[in-house]
């Protein structure tokens, strides 16, 4: 029998806000261990939430990118159980009326084509402390809490059973990711665990409607992860039901160093969580002007800054393309080309230098010492004929590797181009006059001798010389010294 | 000068007068607390803190900066957040907590000068109508050493009553302000639900709790509320809508609407309550206002929709503790859950044990819909009867409990029997309404009986404007003050 999968995903963002979802606490990721906290987020005796409302602008932002319906009125709920990262023994969340709901992603799989991806719901919710159990400072028989990710603002997007391939869901989440960075919402991080990804997994005989039994996939920390994780599953899955085996309802832990799903301890996950309405906060209400005001403020998303792209700066599609995947290389292209004439020349500079050392380093652009002015001012050094192509890139190099300003690169090494005629004049005569042999093969006829005197006269110019100049002068000169000889004659 | 016979507002005017000082105002108290330490109203006392702070205020009043409750001497119920000093809710799972951060009531008063005393005592975390129910002992009625002041706020009502604070902070989540305003013979006024901010109240049921002045007259629970209400960014629920002075009350009822409650007179109701209401009724009637029938179809459900109601919002709200990050721990155990099993039995008291868990079982999945939902739909149904009997009537009138104080002992056997002494008092935290309770007779015994007056929403003005009437002009009440 095929079988054939059905997958289903949640997806946790954390948003970019300064402070936290209900205090005003720093949200950042990375500060030292409890130094984020005060009796809010502790979950001190007393102490009430207070709604962050950057919280309701991010979440009109993804609700309208990813097409959802947004509930007028939606009520803010306690999910109830006990666990030490959790300060108030309850979780902050959204359960009867989310935030938005009945959206869709459309997505883009090589070989398979276009398919929109449903989604059920987005909600709103606060995070989780972290338990620390192995780390160094940690003593074997205790564990330790940081409550500094206790109320860092979260987004949980439920997505329909619409996925049939771990390759969808990997093309899913690429898209996911795009477009929160795209939104300014979430850095998409996943290594970090600022977007998080769990997987509802069953098989089911191809052509049966009734879902099979499901297994929930949990602790992926990448894409790739994500679909490995759900590829070793449907081998699992579909060994057992090939067997004739039952596949057993449990969440399973994707243990990245085996490259195996092991189940989950059956205590940690087995839950009544008793939601009801949070007391302490009122239902999240957006007027029709609120929608509107945040329609009109939406950002550019990534199809309509590819049409622009190609409209406005007149690149090819493909270029269009690959620049506006990410947000950042957009963004960097569109402030270097913004002084530049030539704007294919600005878009094949970010496409190839900016994304091989990207690549190179392995780290995000912000990070790189050259920054788009550095670009501009190499670009426009080449428009106007400063430089030329060769010392371009020398010191694009340069500027990698420390920052420093093109503009003082050249003008340090001396590294303006030579278009002075009368000087590379007596260049070309001194090189002809020091290689005679080679000289005189070449007026017998062997004309590929013209690349090695240009070599010669770069050389001794260290690549200055206005290469269409000294194209020409040589040529000149070489047909001069034809003329002589043949006079000689 | 005897000062437990005065109320605020005659104790300002000898305190502007310069015939008296802070700082004597707060030894009186101070002594007075040493001398009644059987009462157990006070948790923790405040001596030196007090002291210091009447001397600072004194020097306020010499300069003419003194703020408006200036030498105002008040006992805070030990449910309240007040910076670092002990808040132990009454109970032992938070026997050393002392919070970092202070109340937004606290601060507000503060601001006007008020001296703090000392944090009284309670029922544990709020739970209870007879203040037995405290890990600091159970307070005694100074009207009747043998008689419970009430709860969960008898601390602060037996404070006030026996004289050892000017006035005092309560929280009402069922009746804790009221029921034992009633049993003490005090002024307790519960503000409608947003009035005042929660924030640094520890959370017994959220979308009930609200604090609460207890005082020896109207009109200084007036005063008292003036300078509590109004909106807090830190507590979302808070309303708002515009603070009135209060202290400014219209003497005549006459021409007004008073609402009596047919469902409200029902068999339990003891004969000199009874009859005390009855006299009240009589007076407010004499006096030109215009006595209605009304009808609150719903009030057989008000207990049941309470309890459920409550103990959900309880079973989340004390989660918290849980022996992880402050309060007591259990030091044996050999794992989480029996830290967490072992903390919360011994930390938690009999009582708030067995709220936490009927809150958790009408939360549970199965049960929800037939407990939970189902009172919240009565909730909103008990609700409407009032809206339906506001469009006739400018207030409502009650009993504030059905009986005067029992004995101490006398229900600790029968929760349930406990918990009818809620029965008039219940709703109106249901329904967000105002409420406030003040002496109107004494039993055979001569124990205090109260009535309750109950107003539409936010309109406090309305039952101080009744309650500053029926105080002035009731001939039984020339003595109010307690010898103890």
């Amino acid at each position: 029998m095929i079988y054939e999968p059905v997958i289903g995903l949640e997806v946790h963002i954390q948003l970019l806000t300064q402070s936290k979802i209900f205090c005003s606490c720093s949200a950042k990721f990375g500060a030292s261990p409890n130094s984020q906290v005060c009796p809010v987020c502790l979950g001190m005796p007393g102490v009430l939430p207070v709604l962050n409302k950057k919280v309701i602008e991010f979440a009109l932002r993804l609700a309208l990118a990813t097409n959802c319906q947004i509930n007028h009125r939606s009520i803010i709920e306690r999910k109830n159980y006990f666990y030490p990262d959790l300060p108030k023994g309850y979780q902050i969340s959204q359960y009867e009326l989310p935030f938005c709901e009945h959206g869709f992603v459309d997505i883009y799989v090589e070989g398979l084509g276009a398919k929109k991806i449903g989604l059920t719901r987005i909600h709103l919710e606060e995070d989780a402390g972290k338990s620390m159990h192995s780390e160094s400072y940690v003593a074997r028989d205790e564990s330790l809490v940081d409550v500094n990710r206790c109320g860092v603002p979260l987004l949980e997007i439920v997505s329909d059973p619409d996925f049939r391939s771990p390759r969808e869901v990997s093309a899913y989440l690429t898209k996911l990711r795009q477009l929160v960075r795209y939104l300014g919402i979430c850095d998409g991080n996943m290594e970090e665990g600022s977007l998080r990804c769990d997987a509802n997994i069953s098989l089911r005989p191809v052509g049966q409607q009734q879902l099979g039994v499901k297994t929930e996939l949990k602790n992926m920390n990448s894409i790739s992860a994500v679909e490995k994780a759900l590829e070793y599953e449907i081998r699992r899955q579909t060994a057992i039901l090939h067997d004739g085996g039952k596949i057993k309802q449990q969440t399973l832990l994707w243990n990245s160093n085996k490259s195996v799903v092991e189940p989950m301890r059956s205590k940690e996950f087995a839950h009544d969580y008793r939601y009801f309405p949070e007391p302490d906060l009122l239902p999240v209400i957006i007027t029709a002007a609120r929608l509107e005001q945040a329609k009109s403020a939406m950002p550019e998303l990534p199809q309509a800054k590819r049409t622009r792209f190609i409209e406005q700066y007149k690149l090819p599609e493909y270029d269009a393309q690959v620049l506006t995947e990410d947000l950042e290389i957009a963004d960097f292209f569109e402030q270097a080309a913004a002084g530049v004439q030539d704007k294919k020349s600005a878009s094949n500079w970010v496409m190839g230098e900016v994304m091989r050392a990207l690549n190179e380093q392995g780290c995000s652009i912000k990070n790189l010492r050259i920054t788009p002015q550095h670009l501009a001012d190499i670009l426009v050094m080449l428009e106007q004929h400063k430089i030329n192509l060769k010392i371009g890139k020398a010191v694009f190099e340069e500027c990698l590797q420390t920052g420093e300003n093109p503009a003082e690169i050249v003008a340090k090494k001396g590294l303006h181009q030579i278009s002075d005629s009368s000087a590379i004049e007596t260049l070309i005569d001194k090189i002809l006059d020091n290689n005679p042999a080679e000289l005189s093969s070449y007026l017998e006829g062997k004309e590929k001798l013209f690349g090695f005197f240009i070599g010669q006269i770069m050389k001794e110019t260290q690549g200055k010389a206005n290469p269409k100049t000294v194209n020409e002068l040589l040529k000149q000169k070489l047909r001069q010294r034809q003329e002589t000889t043949i006079n000689i004659n | 000068m005897n000062i437990s016979s005065l109320d605020y507002s005659s104790l300002r005017s000898l305190l502007i007068a310069k015939e008296i000082s802070c700082q004597e105002v707060t030894r009186f108290y101070l002594d007075k607390i040493e001398q009644n330490r059987q009462l157990n109203a006070f948790i923790s006392v405040f001596a030196d803190k007090a002291l210091e702070r009447a001397r600072e205020i004194d020097y306020k009043l010499a300069q003419g900066t003194a703020g408006s409750l200036a030498g105002l001497v008040l006992g805070i119920k030990d449910l309240l957040v007040m910076q670092n000093a002990r808040t132990t809710c009454g109970s032992k799972i938070l026997e050393n907590f002392i919070p970092p951060f202070q109340a937004t009531v606290l601060n507000k008063l503060q601001a006007e000068d008020a001296i703090f005393i000392g944090k009284t005592n309670l029922d544990e975390f709020g739970m209870g109508s007879s203040n037995e129910n405290s890990y600091y002992k159970p307070v005694k009625n100074p009207h009747d050493t043998t008689r419970v002041p009430g709860g969960s706020s008898g601390g602060s009502a037996a404070a006030v009553a026996g004289s050892l604070c000017t006035a005092a902070l309560g929280t009402d989540t069922g009746g804790s302000i009221r029921q034992p305003a009633s049993f003490c013979g005090v002024v307790g006024l519960k503000p409608t639900y947003g009035r005042v901010s929660r924030f640094g109240m520890v959370a017994y049921a959220s979308s009930l709790d609200q604090i609460g002045p207890l005082a020896k007259s109207v009109a200084d629970a007036a005063l008292l509320l003036r300078f509590m209400a109004g909106f807090d960014e830190l507590d979302s629920t808070s309303a708002s809508v515009p603070v009135a002075d209060y202290s400014v009350m219209n003497g005549s009822v006459k021409g007004l609407r008073v609402g009596i409650p047919k469902e409200y007179f029902i068999s339990g109701l003891e004969p000199d309550v009874n009859s005390a209401i009855e006299n009240t009724i009589q007076l407010l009637k004499d006096s030109g206002a215009e006595i209605c029938e009304v009808s609150l179809p719903h009030t057989e459900y008000a207990i049941a929709t309470y309890y459920i109601i409550a103990t959900a919002e309880a079973s989340a709200n004390l989660a918290r503790f849980d022996g992880v990050r402050y309060g007591y721990r259990d030091e044996h155990a050999s794992n989480l859950e029996e830290m967490y099993i072992n903390s919360r039995t011994n930390g938690f008291g009999e009582e708030v044990k067995r709220r936490i868990m009927l809150g958790t079982y009408v939360l549970s999945s199965g049960y929800y819909d037939a407990y939970y939902r189902k009172a919240q739909k009565v909730r909103t149904l008990i609700k409407k009867d009032f809206e339906e009997a506001f469009k006739t009537v400018h207030c409502i009138l009650t009993p504030t409990s059905p009986t005067t104080a029992f004995r101490l002992n006398e229900k600790v056997a029968d929760p349930l029997t406990m918990y009818l002494s809620d029965v008039f008092t219940v709703s109106l935290n249901l329904a967000g309404l105002p409420g406030i309770s003040l002496p109107c007779g004494k039993d055979k015994q001569g124990l205090p009986i109260g009535v309750q007056l109950i107003g539409k929403a936010f309109d406090e003005q309305m039952i101080l404007r009744f309650a500053g009437f029926i105080e002035k002009n009731n001939p039984i009440l020339n003595n109010r003050q307690v010898s103890v």
